[in-house]
């Protein structure tokens, strides 16, 4: 059997777990096995029905009072209990923040070994070889694992779509979990200032990474940008240093945006960063390192100083303009 | 008050990767070798916490061969007090728990009041050394720390947790702890001239790992080039100019943005 995890705050989906899904139900169908879902909660999860219309052997409330705010200590011992109970041969998640805080603690319990930020992944002899992206995305690696099951795998956000996840019906089973002492209190999430711009909506954005080299030169992208009545955008180290308030950072702490047109000026091009732009219309990467990830995903490219090019692009534009 | 740093020497951001012979890693012989940027943020983080409660030790600890003594230098001058180095000559093959369980043989006795260490590597990324290695010392850990409440410290330490999307929240933690820090969590200081000589008489402890043999552990079979999802239009052909020419062409006839 295969276990997904499905993660929630306060019974509101986290939808990369239909991605989970998706990727145990492949799996799954590869290897000639069931998958179940695994809900933590504290009782009468309003998630349950939603989880068991999709085509699992069942769904798992995991139950306990101590289960309502999310910390390492309450999720490492509520998983301890389930994969004791349940004897998977592999546990599926999404690689979120909140995995990436536990899991690799309850595969160390278990003797085991987490493969995280999995992007891909094929099946032979039985076995899974797993595709995970090294040195800032500039090389992939395919990793075996040894040893015997539970394999623990965490898939990238994206790597699989959540809404090929089958349908179906599942049974409903609740292990009630022990959940021993919990060595950290947790306080409310919260967001910082509310956000001042919107790029969600904007159209066309031009966005800075490290390659602007300081803030003075941020000028020059926002000529860019106002010749293409574009949004100014960053990647997160310069928002961290502050050049631009973190408002306008992009990625998988910042924004998620999709305008029709993203020129990306210096940035690598880190999963992180690309998380959050992606899904853009077009994609243009102006980086002077030919390997850059960035490529990967771009439309159009311009391998070259950023310094020679933009001047260029804002001269031609105002004539095309004209 | 004592407060281990984690720290890891990786490839530079900048040096363009060779894939070593054996297609299982990079050929790292001949290419400039960095601080790991997360690992640069949680010494700085444990330097302010240090200077805030006006006592304290910072002992950096590193794992890998001899030519990370430079990274431990480089945080000796910054300021850590002293360092151990954990000396493994192929430190890239080894697994996550590998890594982390010859850390926890290497600092359990010196029952550190806090651990940090970086969120993740810039090489392997596999992001858990510091999980797997608080669930080694049985002590509680938080990840991806973006602030810390100095002035909280006591028998319990308040720090905050980055979640995704722009969301936060802020944790109390009982000492001992773990936290892995996030990049930006504060300005890095530079090493002064006088660090810089303070550090040549600073103990850098070598301990020879017992590295485990780990039946579970994940081993590389590959590495290559990423397969590209797009075709991209290589414009300019080199020349920056060229190709913002070029560029405004394509978004004026094939993209229609201008
Ligand atoms: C948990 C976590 C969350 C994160 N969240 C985010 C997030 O939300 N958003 C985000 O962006 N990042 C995020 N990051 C950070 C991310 O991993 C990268 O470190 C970051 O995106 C890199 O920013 P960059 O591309 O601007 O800088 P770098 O990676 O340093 O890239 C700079 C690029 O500029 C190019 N360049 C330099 N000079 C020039 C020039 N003159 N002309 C043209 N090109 C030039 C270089 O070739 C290089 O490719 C997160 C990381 C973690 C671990």
């Amino acid at each position: 059997m295969i276990l997904v995890f499905i993660e929630h705050k306060n019974c509101v989906l986290n939808k990369t777990s239909l991605e989970a899904i998706a990727a145990a139900q492949a799996i799954g169908a590869d290897l000639g096995m069931k998958a179940a879902a695994v809900i933590p909660c504290t009782g009468e999860c309003p998630l349950v029905q939603e989880i068991a219309g999709y085509d699992l052997e069942k769904v798992i409330v995991a139950k306990s009072d101590k289960l309502g705010t999310y910390t390492p200590d309450a999720y490492a011992d509520a998983w301890e209990q389930v994969i004791k109970a349940t004897n998977p041969q592999y546990i599926v998640m999404s690689h979120t923040y909140q995995v990436r805080d536990f899991a690799p603690k309850v595969a160390t319990r278990f003797g085991r070994e987490l493969v995280g930020d999995v992007i891909r992944y094929r099946a032979e002899g039985g076995k899974l070889v797993l595709t995970r992206r090294i040195f800032l995305g500039k090389l992939d690696a395919d990793l075996t694992v040894g040893g015997d099951a539970p394999y623990f795998v965490t898939f990238q956000s994206g790597a699989f779509r959540g809404d090929s996840a089958a349908k179906g019906s599942a049974a409903v089973e609740t292990i009630d979990v022990n959940i021993g002492e919990i060595r950290m209190t947790a306080e409310e999430p919260f967001q910082e200032a509310k956000a001042s711009v919107d790029l969600t909506k904007s159209e066309v954005i031009v966005a800075v990474g490290r390659g602007i080299k300081s803030q003075e030169n941020l000028a020059l992208a926002q000529q860019l940008a106002d010749a293409l009545g574009a949004d100014l955008a960053a990647s997160r180290p310069i928002c961290d240093n502050e050049w631009l308030p973190i408002d306008r950072q992009i990625g998988s702490s910042g924004q998620t945006v999709a305008p029709k047109l993203y020129i990306a000026l210096g940035i690598s091009g880190a999963i992180q960063h690309i998380v959050g732009m992606k899904n853009s219309g077009t994609i243009v990467a102006i980086n002077k390192d030919g390997e850059a990830p960035i490529f990967d995903i771009a439309d159009y490219g311009i391998v070259g100083d950023l310094f020679e090019a933009v001047p260029v692009l804002i001269e031609e534009i105002k004539k095309a303009r004209a | 008050m004592k407060i281990i740093v984690l720290m890891k020497q990786v490839a530079n951001k900048d040096a363009v990767l060779r894939i070593g012979p054996d297609e299982k890693w990079i050929n790292e012989t001949d290419i400039a070798m960095q601080t790991n940027e997360s690992d640069g943020y949680a010494l700085e983080e444990a330097l302010r916490l240090k200077e805030a409660r006006g006592e304290g030790e910072v002992v950096v600890c590193t794992l890998g061969p001899q030519s990370a003594k430079s990274v431990i230098k480089d945080a000796l001058a910054r300021g850590a007090d002293r360092a151990i180095h954990v000396v493994v000559d192929d430190a890239n093959k080894l697994s996550p728990y590998q890594i982390a369980k010859a850390i926890a043989d290497a600092i359990r006795e010196e029952n550190a009041d806090l651990v940090f260490a970086g969120l993740q590597s810039d090489d392997a990324s596999y992001g858990q050394t510091g999980v797997v290695l608080a669930e080694l010392l049985g002590i509680p850990h938080g990840t991806i720390v973006i602030e810390v409440d100095r002035g909280s410290l006591g028998e319990s330490l308040r720090i905050k947790r980055e979640l995704e999307s722009g969301w936060y929240q802020w944790f109390t933690y009982k000492l001992p702890a773990l936290f892995t820090i996030q990049s930006g969590i504060s300005q890095i200081r530079y090493a002064s001239l006088k660090g810089i000589m303070a550090a040549k008489k600073k103990e850098i402890r070598e301990v020879t790992a017992a590295v485990e043999a780990f039946a579970a552990g994940q081993t590389i079979s590959k590495v290559y080039m990423p397969l590209k999802t797009k075709q991209t239009q290589i414009l300019g052909n080199g020349d920056a100019k060229a190709g913002a020419v070029e560029l405004v062409e394509k978004l004026k006839t094939e993209v229609r943005a201008i």
